[in-house]
Parts: C-alpha cells; structure tokens; sequence
C-alpha cells in the first residue's frame, strides 16, 4: 500500500515506515516562536533546565505579532526574545520583517521538512510541501532543546481540486468554502492533502493561503505536492537547491476524498463568529462594514494587494469604512512599492501598516469599536478575535475586501470588477 | 477528584479563553489568568473554586496554539476538562501542562452537578443525577506525559521521549 504526503514524510524524518495511527519520533528542522507565545516557551525552555538549542541556525524568533510593540508588557517580552536569542545563537527575525509564516515560506522551510511552531498557522509551510504544524510553547520548547518532536501520523483526507476559478473568485473562496463544507472540525487530528489538475496549476501563493487555513478545519496539516511550482518558487526565492519533489503515492489511502469543481464556486464569506459560518458574498449584500483590513499570513502577499489595487485604483473608499492595509513581509512591501500598489492603495484612503500581524489578532493597529463590523482577509473570526467581543468579523478575499471598501457593505467583488 | 461542573458550549475558542487583547499580560500570569473565559461567561472566574470541571460541548479549544489558554483555566483551579471533543493543538497543550482532558458525550451533565472523576479508570460519576459516563481513551504517550505532571517534568525525568 502505498503512502500519503503525511506518511511519506513522517517515515523519512521518523527512520520507520510510519503510518496512520502510528506514534513516531519525528526529527525537526526548522523550529521557531514568535512575541505572543515565544516567552512562555523561553520560559519553560529555561525552567526545563535544557542546555542549548539542538540546531540555532534552524531555531528563529520571530517578532511579528505586534509590531512595533505597543506596550510596556509587550516591549519586556520582546526584550526577552532578543536576549534569549544572543544567549542561545537562535536566528532572530525583529520588527518590520514580516509575519512568521510568511517569511518562513520566502527564506526557511523546504519541501520534505518538518516544521514546528509556536503558532497555529504554522500549517502554511505546507503550501510548499513541508510538514508544518502549530503546537504550545511546551512542545515547541522541547523540539528546540531535542531537536524532535512525537507525532501521532494522521489519516489523510485528500481535496482534489479540478476546472479553474471564474471572475472575482480566489483560493481563498476556496479553503472558506471546504471549511464551510466539512466544519470548524471536520479534519480535526488530520491532513488535509491538497490535488488534482487545479492544484497543479495554482501558484504558490494561493497554495500558501489554502494550506494557511487548515487549523482552520482542525487539521493537523495541509499539504501539498512539491513540484514544478515549487521549484520556481524556491528559484525566485534564490534557495533553487532546497528543491525537491514530493508526492504522495498513487495508491495512497486516504480517510475519503473531497471534490471541488473549482468553476462552481462563487465569492464566499465566513460569517460571526466562526469560520465554517460561510454564505455567498452577494447574498450579504447590505451588511454595513466599518473597517476592512486586508492582509496577514493569509492574504497579505503581492498578488492579493494587486487584486486590491486593481479594484481601487483611481477610486476612493467609502468614507464609512475605514481601510486598513498590512504587507506580511517587507519583500512583499518592497515589491509593492515597486509596482505601484502602495501608492494606488493609499491614493483609494488606505492606511498602510509596517508588515507584521497587525489588527488581525485584536491587541492594536485597528480594534473595533462596540458594534462594529470588520471585513477581514485573514483567517479567524472568533468573538473577541479583533479585540472586542461586541464587534463582528467576517472574512473574504482580497477582491471582497476591496469591493467592500468602496460599497462600505459586503460587496460581490464581481459587481465591481471590470469585464 | 471531585468538584463542580461548570457547563460551556460548542466551539469555545482560545480568543474567549484568553483573547488576544490580553497579550500584554502574558508575561504576568496571576494577572493574567483574571479574565479566564470572560468572553464566555464573565463569571466564570470569580465562582469557580479549586478542583471544579469545566464540561463542554464540540471542538472545545479551537483555534490559536497559545498554551496560556489551558494555563490560565490550571491556574483558575479548573482540575480537568470533560468535553464531547477538544481540538488538537489544545488537548496537547493541556496534557503537556498536567491538565487532564476526557472526551465523552458530556450532554448528561448538568450545570452545577457534583461530579466525582477517577481518572485511571477513566469513569466520571455525576453525584447530583446519580448517572456515570466513562471516557475515552487517551493515548499511552500522552498517558505518560500526564503521569509526570507535563511534558517538561517528563522529559527532565527521562532526557528524551520514550515510546
Ligand atoms: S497574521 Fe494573524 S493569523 Fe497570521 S500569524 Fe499573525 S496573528 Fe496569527
């Protein structure tokens, strides 16, 4: 019988022939924290009494949550990662790089790897191929010191993805859409593994935004194959040799299988106050929005500023709605500078935020007031998740969010678009 | 154990456990673990006592890997949780800090029951409607992990993890 990506990777990094259900040793090789979680996990890496780090130049601290610190509290825990950083060797990652996940996708993870992170969109590495999955500070601590981790192998449910979008309709109305399918738990202690034509010819970023948001689902992991995409990614990148291919095997088993004609779907929307709460953007229509922000390690790339600015340029948001735009790494910034999208989006009346996590985690950058609805392009829509347990979130695409922002209520971006 | 059963819902997030507008007090727990599922219910907090339950429904936990979530619900005085599920980077995380997690349809158990849990059989008696549920199992390594209160003390015993 032959082998998921989930198995595939697991047998290497475990030295055993691991399958579904099996509890392995896996090695890590990229592990990382960031400036929400990474002090509790700096805590209980010190109380554990472990000597070192068992890779530093694998080990990174990201500062990326709240950026630049806005509180005493927060300035005192990023003291302590930059310190814990010059004692150790770990590779530190300050204010006005980006966030985590995003800039472990540009420069760190590589297909085949197993990645550990402090942070539960730690999923998003597998967009490239990489076992990528979240865990607490205390599992995280010890991956650190050892240099492994246990897993148990998960059962693999495979989306096969076939056709192509139509107009205005993204990977990210995709992953809303299967979460809305299978449900906030619908692959909870599982792999989502990512196939078929429409995966083979989607890029890399809507394959970042997709794998992103399968936590969101409960999942463990949200793999997809390493191939050609891959590589070209990894090539642009200027890292062509940490290249390689990977696929799961033909005969595979899977736990079931999910098909999604990509041509069928339509602008779709996650509701208060979770995320498989789904309904089509046009039939929202009407639902006033405050604030739309748009970025995150979900939909902060260059693409999905080019879809904003695409829909903004030379037209003014709606004066009720308050645009926020955050890069998630200072490449993507750069790059957007260099092709007009900064300028065109704060032409429109956008608010540019330094890359990082921004608003999307509610501690400042954009905290809704009591009442208020956000249209929001990152991945979570819990009550509270913006700051405030009396606002609303929803979440869409960037195209949405753009659309919403001239409207000021949830838009089809269709209506907006031009031919 | 014995203790109070404090009765939540489905889908009990880690931002209404401990929301993200708290993070400038993660590096002061006491202060911290104050607003323990306030966004839940805000009186949570200041009813619960030392060796109570929290019961929920589906997918308890859902959402960030933040393990200041069963943290603060440990330093509440909470001395398990009973849910019908538990997402997964939670039930590890609560294991990892000696919180024991049982799954089990916990519709049976009402608000306020008095309930008396033996965890090694893995069977929780509602003393208040004289009904008993057993729970599921919990794997062996995370059966051992909690046997040494966390994974850190276990690994401090042990140096590495032992399959
Ligand atoms: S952008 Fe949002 S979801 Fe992504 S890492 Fe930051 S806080 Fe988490």
């Amino acid at each position: 019988m032959g082998k998921t990506l989930a198995e595939k990777i697991l047998s290497e990094k475990s030295g055993s022939d691991a399958r579904a259900g099996d509890i392995v040793i896996a090695k890590v090789d990229l592990v990382f924290i960031q400036d929400t979680t990474g002090p509790l996990t700096v805590r209980l890496f010190r109380s554990g009494g472990f000597k070192g780090l068992a890779n530093p130049l694998r080990t990174v601290l990201f500062i990326d949550h709240a950026v630049p610190s806005p509180s005493l509290g927060l300035s005192n825990d990023h003291r302590l990662l930059r310190e814990f950083a010059g004692e150790t060797g770990a590779s530190m990652s300050d204010i006005g790089e980006g966030v985590c996940h995003q800039l472990v996708g540009e420069s760190m993870a590589r297909p085949g790897d197993v990645v550990v992170g402090s942070d539960s969109h730690t999923v998003t590495a597998g967009g490239l191929g990489a076992f990528a999955t979240g865990m607490g500070s205390s599992d995280v601590a010890v991956a650190m010191a050892l240099g492994k981790t246990w897993f148990r192998v998960p059962e693999s449910l495979k989306v096969t993805a076939t056709g192509s979008f139509t107009k205005g309709v993204y990977a990210k109305d995709f992953i809303l859409h299967l979460i809305g399918l299978i449900g906030a738990d619908g692959a909870t202690y599982k792999a989502l593994e990512f196939g078929g034509d429409a995966v083979a010819a989607m890029s890399m970023s809507p394959r970042l935004t997709i794998a992103n948001m399968a936590i969101e689902a409960g999942a463990k992991v949200g793999l997809f194959p390493s191939d050609r995409t891959t590589g070209d990614y990894l090539a642009a990148q200027g890292r062509g040799e940490d290249y390689r291919p990977i696929a799961p095997d033909p005969d595979a088993d899977y736990e079931k299988t999910i098909k999604i004609d990509l041509k069928l779907l339509e602008p779709t929307v996650s509701r208060p106050h979770t995320v498989d709460n789904t309904a089509l953007a046009r039939d929202l229509k009407g639902t006033k929005i405050q604030q739309v922000f748009i970025g995150t390690c979900t939909n902060g790339r260059l693409d999905d500023l080019e879809i904003a600015a695409g829909i903004l340029k030379g037209k003014q948001s709606n004066p009720g709605t308050r645009l926020i735009v955050g890069p998630a790494s200072r490449q993507v910034m750069l790059e957007a500078m260099k092709a007009g999208y900064i300028q065109t989006l704060v032409a429109a009346g956008a608010t540019i935020l330094p890359p990082g996590c921004g608003p999307c985690l509610g501690l400042h950058q954009g905290i809704l007031g009591d009442g208020e609805a956000c249209l929001s392009t990152s991945n979570r829509n819990f009550q509270g998740r913006m700051g405030n347990p009396d606002a609303f979130v929803y979440l869409g695409s960037p195209a949405t969010a753009a659309a919403t922002a001239l409207s000021g209520e949830i838009t089809d971006p269709r209506e907006v678009m031009p031919g | 154990m014995k203790g109070k059963a404090f009765k939540f819902g489905d889908s009990i997030s880690t931002d209404h456990i401990i929301p993200g507008r708290f993070a400038h007090l993660r590096s002061n727990l006491p202060e911290l673990a104050k607003h323990v599922l306030e966004d839940a219910d805000p009186t949570f907090v200041t009813r619960v006592k030392a060796g109570d339950f929290i019961v929920a429904g589906n997918n308890f936990g859902l959402g960030s890997s933040r393990e200041h979530a069963p943290l603060v619900i440990k330093m509440a005085g909470v001395s398990a949780i009973l849910a019908k599920s538990v997402a997964r980077i939670f039930f590890r995380n609560a294991i990892n800090l000696g919180l024991p997690v049982l799954i089990f349809d916990t519709d049976g158990i009402g608000d306020g029951d008095e309930l008396e849990i033996d965890l090694g059989a893995g069977t929780i008696k509602d003393l208040t409607s004289g009904r008993q549920f057993t729970s599921g199992r919990i794997p062996e390594v995370m059966l051992r992990i909690l046997d040494e209160g966390g994974l850190i003390p276990y690994i401090q015993k042990y140096g590495d993890f032992k399959l």
